[in-house]
């Protein structure tokens, strides 16, 4: 098994008090799978998808990615993690913006060492971007945008990809464009795909499909 | 809706209290440096106006020799049997004990009311006491205080009186100066009775002089003022930098605010003036601040100002500060200036801003290069205006105007240098995090564009007037080596005296030289005229600057004269052009010599000359050569011989120990603007990383999702700030080099009369370096602990707009 979480919570604090976000939550995933998580807004998929990327720490509960507890690691180690181990889409695209597409298509790949040339100009080619490369984030479309973070993510070769919301600030047009891409592209990495969206339509085009509400799992 | 909308846009500095502080803190602080030396210039000036007040010369008309040399006693006596309305006053300087004052003897009988500032009848002095033997002393409170345990006459307090002036009777001040018979000038009441004698007829040799507007004191220190005000400005500029940048930030914060308020229904006039009135309630309330802390700096400063202006000019002003409406009303003017000129181009954008314009606040990240291409044009346009003229423009306002276009153009050039130099960076280096290092340094380049040409100015400024004070010092070192080379220097107290000195000090040591002198007026203005021995002391040492072959043969037969580069170079002399002495005679110039520290004009004869020419000038110092291991010895039999004060038989390290203090006095108000503007500087990046360490988070964390941590990209951040620190060091260098430049060869050249030659100190840089990169540490570690200490639940909400 690749990432299995156990019992996970975590809460917030708020101006109102404390707000719990994922109550005892439990999935796992194995290697080259794709699994959607959908929820409403609010349902806590985000937050669920930041404590699996080691981008945070639960409350309690383990997060075990091939059998050790990703909770327990220090800063260090958990940035180790996320350079090494996994790839990372957003709904933002959130690129670096004073890097060009090749400088951010190659950034966590070179970051952990497992830059890898001729992968990169066959992922650059799959992914449109040959004549973009020196263009900066700032003068890209959104599905562009998109298209490099997809690259991004994938150019290390990472076991699984975390994409949250990936065509939420696409139109449907291109947004099927970009996930098509991103699916065609998962087989030639082995990586497995944990996606949260709140499209059931999106969702459908994966393996597998988790419904999330009010912090727990339905 | 007015007050509404006040209300909404105060807001946001409810919710950025630290980018309300900065603001604040940079106003006031640009308005503290700038009040500060008004402040200073202000109780200056008031001094040099209560000197020139005194005895009514600055408006009463007076009776002069043409050249101002002493008259007798018996032309005001014809004048006044002739029924002109005249009244006596004798001027001259008289040490008691270290401190030398000016005398002003008056006639309290004949005195017209117009120049009465002291009613010497009152009770605690009154008449009979003033005029009879010893007389009266008055003076201020704080030369009484100067004198304290030094035998004078009686003393009176008035604060009528500037620092370092006495007044007393005529008579009483005929006998302190040794000049029995003596006038300096008659003072003419305003009303003149209709007939009598033409002054023509009475008096020939007397002409009529104006009240003096703007007294000698006031013109000879008016560089050394324009020197401060320049410094304070420059400080002013500096912290205007901050406030620029921090209402740039505030305006392109609240372009949403600002696009909503108009989309229901606010107009944008009512906007903008609300814009312009809270700015004008934060202007103020800044500029009183800085207004009060400039007293508080000025305070700090003023003794050494006051210490300067005595060993420059001989000047007095007094060390404590009065409260003056002008400095409160012109600090508060260039605050509201000040704001209102860095705001002007936000609120003309907001004005022409399309209503459904972008909301998102486009920062100052995204300024273009092409903005930056068009700053460097105009930068350089202003090198080019700066170099013109230096080059073609005269006195010390074109010098001051190409200072000015110099710094301002180099600042606006620096933000382009340094997008190239990073670029190149970015282009050299290897490896990722280096990389993007440099590009994400470059990104942040425009918003730190303002602090940085802020800390140009001020490493410039210091590395400029390092350079011109180490530079002089070195000079100046050398030049009293030139200039001091005799072992002791002896002031006798009489010409009796100095006489039986001179006897008893010729058969004791291996020379006797005099240091005779007077003051005259020569083309129009103070000079004073030495005479010395022919000896080989002067032959060897003296410190010319230019002369002719047998330039000390002439002066040795009384046929030629030396000036100093002061006077040569305001009269534009050249060696061979006649100098006018007194009784007629004219001899050429055969020499030019350095004599830094000097405001006035002087100039060398023979001392027989002197003698013959000036019968009544000063004979009582000597310059002793004796070997060193002599000295102490002689100079101890001297004293204990003629019972003379220790002051008054000093040795060369005694007055070169002297002379260096009053140096460092100087330029110790240079050193502390310099390090108070560099401080400003500092607090300008402080201020830009703090303000755009909100903006830095969306920036970062990405690379932090892709595996670098939080305490990496905190050094990284500090790693930043030193580099553009370092970089802007490295383009101060030669902007401090030019800065120098101009100061030696343009500005000191018009300000005091003498040309420096020019030292590099590479020394000095690093240590300037090193302050640099510590400012630029200590302004990016808040910012840096901040981001090493936030929560990964702040970093990930700039992924995600849910939970």
């Amino acid at each position: 098994m690749l990432l299995d979480l156990q019992d996970v919570s975590k809460s917030y604090p708020t101006g109102e008090g404390v707000l719990q976000v994922l109550r005892g939550v439990s999935l796992s995933l194995d290697a080259g799978e794709s699994l959607a998580l959908t929820g409403e807004s609010g349902s806590g998929k985000s937050t669920l998808l930041h404590l699996a990327g080691g981008l945070d720490r639960p409350d309690s509960g383990a997060i075990l990615f091939e059998g050790r507890d990703i909770a327990g690691l220090d800063d260090k180690e958990l940035a180790a993690f996320r350079r090494v181990r996994v790839g990372l889409v957003f709904q933002q695209f959130n690129l670096i913006p004073s890097l060009d597409v090749a400088a951010n298509l190659a950034f966590q790949a070179r970051l952990g060492g497992r830059f890898d040339a001729a992968w990169m100009a066959r992922l650059t080619a799959r992914l449109g971007l040959e004549r973009l490369l020196d263009r900066y984030p700032e003068q890209l479309s959104g599905g562009q945008q998109q298209r490099v973070a997809i690259g991004r993510a994938l150019a290390g070769r990472p076991q699984l990809i975390f994409a949250d919301e990936p065509t939420g600030n696409l139109d449907e047009a291109t947004g099927d464009a970009v996930l098509e891409l991103m699916m065609s592209l998962l087989p030639e990495t082995g990586a497995a795909l944990l996606m949260v969206t709140h499209s059931m339509r999106l969702a459908s085009r994966l393996g597998r499909r988790l419904h999330l509400a009010a912090g727990k799992l339905g | 809706m007015l007050g509404q909308g006040f209300a909404v846009l105060l807001s946001h500095w409810r919710r950025h209290k630290l980018q309300f502080a900065m603001l604040v803190l940079g106003l006031a602080l640009a308005t503290a440096l700038w009040s500060a030396v008004q402040a200073i210039n202000g109780e200056a000036r008031a001094s040099y106006a209560r000197a020139a007040a005194v005895v009514g010369q600055d408006r009463l008309e007076q009776l002069a020799t043409p050249d101002g040399a002493r008259l007798p006693q018996s032309t005001y006596i014809a004048l006044r049997t002739a029924g002109w309305l005249v009244s006596p006053v004798l001027e001259g300087e008289k040490r008691f004990g270290g401190e030398r004052l000016r005398i002003l003897g008056v006639d309290p009988v004949t005195l017209p009311a117009d120049a009465a500032q002291v009613n010497v009848g009152a009770a605690d002095i009154g008449l009979q006491r003033f005029i009879t033997p010893p007389g009266v002393f008055i003076m201020s409170r704080e030369t009484a205080e100067r004198l304290k345990g030094i035998d004078t006459p009686p003393i009176r307090i008035s604060d009528a009186l500037p620092p370092g002036t006495v007044l007393t009777d005529i008579g009483i001040a005929q006998q302190v100066l040794d000049a029995p018979g003596q006038l300096s000038r008659l003072l003419l009441a305003p009303k003149q009775p209709a007939e009598v004698r033409p002054l023509a007829q009475v008096a020939p040799g007397l002409v009529r002089r104006a009240p003096a507007v703007e007294s000698d004191l006031s013109r000879l220190t008016d560089s050394f003022h324009l020197n401060l005000t320049a410094f304070g400005f420059l400080a002013f500029a500096v912290g205007l930098f901050i406030v620029h940048s921090a209402i740039g930030l505030a305006f392109e914060q609240r372009r949403p605010v600002i696009r909503t308020l108009r989309a229901v229904g606010m107009p944008l006039r009512a906007l903008i003036l609300l814009m312009i009135v809270e700015l004008l309630v934060l202007s103020t309330v800044a500029g009183l601040i800085g207004v009060a802390l400039g007293y508080g700096v000025a305070s700090l400063l003023l003794p050494d100002v006051a210490a300067s202006l005595r060993g420059l000019y001989g000047a007095e002003v007094p060390g404590t500060l009065s409260i003056r409406p002008s400095v409160w009303g012109l600090g508060l003017a260039i605050a509201v200036t000040g704001t209102l000129v860095s705001a002007a181009a936000r609120l003309w954008r907001i004005a022409s801003m399309p209503l459904l314009a972008p909301a998102r606040p486009r920062a100052w990240s995204l300024a273009s290069e092409r903005a930056l291409r068009l700053q460097a044009v105009g930068g350089f346009v202003l090198l080019v205006a700066a170099w013109l003229i230096a080059q073609f423009g005269a006195g010390l306002v074109a010098g001051f105007a190409a200072l000015g276009a110099m710094l301002l153009g180099a600042a606006l050039i620096l933000p382009l240098a340094l997008s190239l130099l990073l670029k190149l960076g970015e282009r050299l280096s290897q490896g990722v995090i280096a990389q993007w290092f440099w590009a994400d340094t470059r990104q942040q380049l425009p918003g730190l564009s303002l602090a940085l040409m802020a800390l140009l100015l001020a490493l410039a400024a210091n590395a400029g007037v390092g350079t011109m004070v180490q530079s002089f010092r070195l000079t100046f070192v050398g030049w009293l080596d030139q200039r001091l080379p005799s072992e002791l220097y002896v002031t006798t107290r009489s010409n009796d005296e100095s006489q039986k000195v001179h006897d008893w000090l010729a058969s004791r040591s291996d020379a006797v030289l005099p240091i005779w002198n007077t003051e005259v007026r020569m083309f129009g203005q103070p000079v004073q005229v030495y005479g010395i021995a022919d000896h080989a002391t002067y032959r060897q040492h003296w410190p010319m600057l230019e002369a002719a072959p047998d330039a000390w043969d002439s002066i040795a037969s009384g046929q030629g004269v030396l000036a100093n580069e002061q006077l040569a170079r305001r009269q534009k002399l050249t060696l061979g052009d006649m100098i006018p002495l007194d009784g007629g005679h004219s001899l050429p110039l055969v020499g030019i010599f350095s004599d830094y520290g000097n405001p006035k004009g002087q100039v060398i004869v023979g001392v027989g000359l002197l003698v013959k020419l000036y019968p009544d000038a000063s004979r009582l110092r000597y310059a002793v050569r004796i070997a060193h291991d002599k000295a102490p010895k002689l100079a101890e039999d001297l004293r204990g011989t003629f019972g003379l004060p220790d002051e008054n038989v000093v040795n060369q390290a005694t007055i070169k120990a002297f002379s260096l203090k009053i140096f460092e006095r100087t330029f110790a108000v240079t050193a502390a603007l310099n390090v108070l503007t560099l401080g400003v500087a500092a607090i300008a990046i402080f201020a830009s990383l703090l303000t755009l360490s909100g903006m830095r988070l969306s920036q970062l964390a990405p690379a932090w999702a892709m595996g670098l941590t939080l305490k990496r990209l905190a050094w990284l951040e500090i790693l930043r700030s030193v580099a553009l620190a370092s970089f802007t060091m490295l383009a101060a260098v030669p902007v401090g080099l030019g800065l120098a430049w101009m100061l030696l060869a343009v500005i000191n050249v018009e300000a005091f009369g003498w040309r420096l030659p020019m030292h590099v100190f590479p020394m000095d840089w690093l240590r300037l370096f090193l302050l640099a990169v510590a400012s630029a540490i200590l302004a990016a570690l808040l910012p840096a602990l901040w981001l090493a200490r936030r929560a990964p639940a702040d970093l990930v909400k700039v992924f995600a707009n849910e939970r």
